[in-house]
């Protein structure tokens, strides 16, 4: 078969390379094929050395013979096959085909070589016609593959014709043959994004990394996929569409209704932010309100959200395609837990039972610290503390917890109508449900944050004063202008008094400590577990579950990087491999496609927390973005 | 073409390494790890199960036993798929790239591939495990900013390399990868261990490192 005789022949070529000398084992052989004699090619036809890559698509495996239509990167040496044009076709519609897609997807298209599907034809004079056609398309290097009957191996050569050493004789080229999925590689992104620049002429250029390149060039290629081989058009071609047109119905009737449904809530969304922009709630104290509970925030989260996805502009980029599916599936997953939470609440009384339990709890929270306050106002784990100023501040606390009773008694008949109501806030999301029941566990442990806030500035006030009367004491002093610490010389009825409060400090030190310490750990666990709701908060706000399911679902969307795997090979046949798609692990779809968050984050470290718990500087744990408190 | 030789590792397990050529520009080198030994497995399985049965002894808790028995098994099916490699895969690709495999234990495969574009240079890395030197084979890759300036340096074979047994491997992957146009740094590199090996290793003498 003459086909053999030409696949020897090509193998015979790179045979001079593959020398694999008897004896030792362990002789390299040179890997690379030695460059044709004609040096480098004029122009950019190809870079020597490098071994040309034929990018096949899967689909055309079994099509009928033809022509190869596709995209030449002479860069890197590859030549993609984007489709197969069939029997019979007039070359002049061919070539205006090729133009048109060009102009349209700026990617420069090209007739690359032939194709022979050898299962019925008879084999000579198709070879003869198929050698004919390179006069007509003239590529430099025309590409030949073929498929043999009853085999699986394939042949291909690269003929290049203008080699200036020996002009009447094509030289041939080694080709590495590289199968891949095309709908799978058309429907997938490169992660990281690579940006293929373009060029003055609308060919693009292919500056970066070479795989990018392909999956560019079938990405912009979509134009050439919409006619088929059963099409009535001028030219039959065979693509990945000829297995079938994909289309859902409820896809398409969803597009077309988006339009409509969009602008709707769009005007929906801009009266309510109007509204809840308008004049009236820059009264005060409702900005100051609103800045304390988290539930306006989250409101206010969630609203932008709702505007993004519900904007009648379409998408620019894929990433923000990607931004506007995660908040919308985040929304409504958000709205069927909240729904459910509701049902849950609602049904056999619950709130009734919440209402019921809710007074017992703050008495029992208050007796519990009561009791706290009596036992430091004793002698607490054997210390012995200041009589006087520990009655006065336990008499001081024990009033403010007496004062906070008295308020939870009087509400307490309206309470099952207030959780009533709040429970229905819940259809608007867990995420809002959650974030009220934060700022209910805020209001109901206001008196703790009280006593921390009485017991803070009383330790920061004993703190500054013994520092500075320390300094005294040393006979120094601070210098404001200078930002730092001074020598002076003090009076004798300065540094006598001086020292006397020093030491009246420093010995009603244990006591103020000790109360500073107990409230402070009281608020520490409030703040844990306020803490703990809002990130429950923040992971249904920022997880992007829709990426997260595409990962899962239709792994070749979001793509990291390719796979090769090397199909059967036969020695002096040339090489073929299977490019896959390689998926990108779960952990780094969480990190590039994470939503916003509301920002509203402790910033502090580790070190700087303790700094301020030592000093007595009040914490501040979910300071909104600029806001000044005292 | 296949081939296949054996070696031993540092800490004393069996390494396989097969080699088959597929084409002129096509290579494929495999290491086969040693496999998870039964003494091990028995010994911590064992170690766990007493301590938990001295706590219920203790305690006459049931549930112990019950968080025993979970926790072995939990352990040993995420070793089993995130630590402990089966097989590690090196394919090399003339002008298209390098493709480096690992498959775990319970067969899942972790695939990098890395293209002839982005490597800078490859370079043959020491590193001092207890009291001795290894070598051991690594990628450079070009950042994608600054074109001069180094990303990632990345070991050829992931776990392995700890366990990397010889030199005259290395260089034989290296003298492989050589002419796939990197030269710069492995050739100096190279002519030195080249010129101590050719001396004293006889099957190295046929070959020019360039």
């Amino acid at each position: 078969m003459g086909l053999v005789s030409r696949g020897a022949a090509a193998a015979g070529l790179g045979a001079a390379s593959a020398v694999v000398r008897p004896g030792p084992p362990d002789a390299v052989p040179n890997p690379v094929p030695s460059p044709p004699p004609g040096g480098a090619a004029r122009g950019s036809s190809r870079v020597p050395g490098m071994v040309l890559k034929a990018f096949f698509p899967t689909c055309c495996a079994s099509a009928d013979s033809g022509l190869l239509v596709g995209r030449w990167v002479p860069e890197q040496s590859s030549a993609v096959v984007l489709a197969v044009v069939h029997f019979p076709f007039i070359p002049i519609q061919v070539k205006e085909l090729l133009a048109q897609v060009q102009q349209a997807s700026r990617v420069g298209m090209a007739v690359l070589g032939t194709w022979c599907h050898r299962q019925q034809e008879p084999e000579e004079s198709l070879g003869h016609f198929l050698e004919g056609l390179g006069t007509i398309f003239s590529h430099e290097p025309w590409l030949q593959l073929c498929r043999e009957r009853g085999s699986k191996f394939w042949s291909c050569k690269a003929i290049h014709r203008q080699v200036s050493a020996a002009p009447d004789v094509p030289s041939e080229d080694q080709v590495m043959l590289i199968f891949y999925d095309q709908r799978k590689v058309l429907l997938s992104q490169l992660h990281p994004p690579t940006v293929v620049s373009d060029h003055q002429d609308g060919d693009t250029m292919a500056s970066t990394g070479g795989l990018a390149v392909v999956f560019d060039t079938v990405a912009r290629s979509e134009v050439l996929f919409c006619s088929d081989q059963y099409d009535e058009g001028p030219v039959r071609l065979s693509h990945w569409q000829s297995e079938g047109v994909e289309a859902s119905v409820l896809v398409e009737l969803a597009k077309r209704a988006s339009g409509p449904v969009c602008l709707l809530l769009a005007c929906l969304l801009s009266l309510i932010s109007a509204a809840s922009g308008c004049r009236l709630w820059k009264l005060w104290p409702l900005p100051f309100i609103r800045s304390k509970l988290s539930t306006c925030e989250q409101l206010r989260h969630r609203l932008d959200h709702l505007t993004l996805v519900f904007s009648t502009q379409k998408a620019q980029s894929p990433a923000q395609l990607m931004r506007k599916a995660n908040m919308l599936v985040s929304v409504l997953l958000d709205v069927a837990l909240g729904l459910m939470l509701l049902s849950w609440l609602h049904s056999s009384n619950r709130i009734g039972q919440l209402a019921d339990a809710l007074v017992p709890v703050a008495d029992h929270v208050a007796e519990e610290l009561q009791h706290l306050l009596q036992w430091l106002m004793g002698a607490p784990a054997g210390l012995k503390m200041n009589r006087a100023l520990d009655q006065v501040l336990g008499r001081f606390f024990l009033y403010h917890i007496h004062l906070w009773i008295s308020y939870i008694h009087l509400m307490s008949p309206f309470i099952e109508r207030i959780l009533w109501h709040v429970g229905l806030s819940a259809c608007l999301g867990l995420t809002v449900a959650l974030s009220i029941l934060s700022d209910i566990i805020a209001l109901l442990t206001f008196h703790i944050y009280c006593f921390y806030v009485y017991g803070a500035r009383l330790y920061c006030l004993k703190i500054y004063g013994l520092s500075s009367l320390w300094r005294l004491f040393r006979g120094k002093k601070w210098n404001v202008l200078r930002q730092r610490v001074d020598s002076c010389s003090y009076n004798l009825d300065q540094l006598f008094i001086g020292t006397l409060l020093f030491t009246i400090l420093v010995f009603l030190l244990p006591t103020t400590a000790l109360y500073y310490l107990v409230f402070t750990l009281l608020r520490l666990l409030v703040v844990t577990v306020q803490g703990l709701i809002h990130l429950l908060v923040d992971l249904v706000n920022t997880l992007p579950l829709y990426s997260l399911g595409l990962r899962l679902c239709r792994p070749y969307r979001l793509a990291a990087g390719v796979k090769f795997r090397v199909l059967e090979h036969e020695v002096g046949r040339p090489l073929r491999l299977l490019m896959q798609i390689n998926p990108l692990p779960y952990s780094r779809v969480v990190h590039t496609y994470r939503l916003p968050s509301c920002g509203c984050h402790p910033k502090h470290s580790w070190g700087s927390l303790c700094r301020k718990l030592f000093f007595g500087e009040l914490i501040y744990p979910w300071r909104q973005g600029g806001d000044k408190q005292d | 073409m296949e081939d296949e030789r054996t070696f031993s590792d540092i800490c004393g397990g069996r390494l396989a390494l097969q080699r088959r050529y597929y084409s002129p520009f096509c290579r494929e080198f495999c290491l086969n790890c040693p496999r998870l030994s039964l003494r091990s497995l028995t010994a911590v399985t064992c170690t766990v199960w007493l301590a938990a049965y001295g706590l219920f002894t203790l305690w006459e808790n049931s549930m112990i036993l019950s968080a025993a028995i979970s926790i072995t098994l939990l352990g040993l099916l995420g070793y089993l798929h995130f630590v402990k490699i089966d097989q590690e895969t090196l394919l090399i690709i003339d002008s298209l790239g390098i493709q480096m495999t690992s498959s775990y234990a319970s067969g899942k495969e972790s695939t990098t591939f890395i293209e002839m574009g982005k490597v800078k240079d490859v370079v043959i890395n020491e590193a001092i495990y207890m009291q001795k030197v290894i070598y051991y084979l690594c990628i450079l890759l070009k950042d994608p900013v600054e074109p001069h300036m180094i990303s990632q340096v990345v070991p050829v074979f992931q776990v392995s390399t700890e366990h990397f047994p010889f030199s005259n491997e290395i260089l034989y992957f290296s003298a492989y990868l050589l002419p796939l146009k990197f030269s710069r740094n492995v050739n100096i590199y190279c002519q030195s261990i080249g010129r101590y090996l050719t001396t004293n290793f006889s099957y190295f003498k046929s070959s020019p490192l360039r």
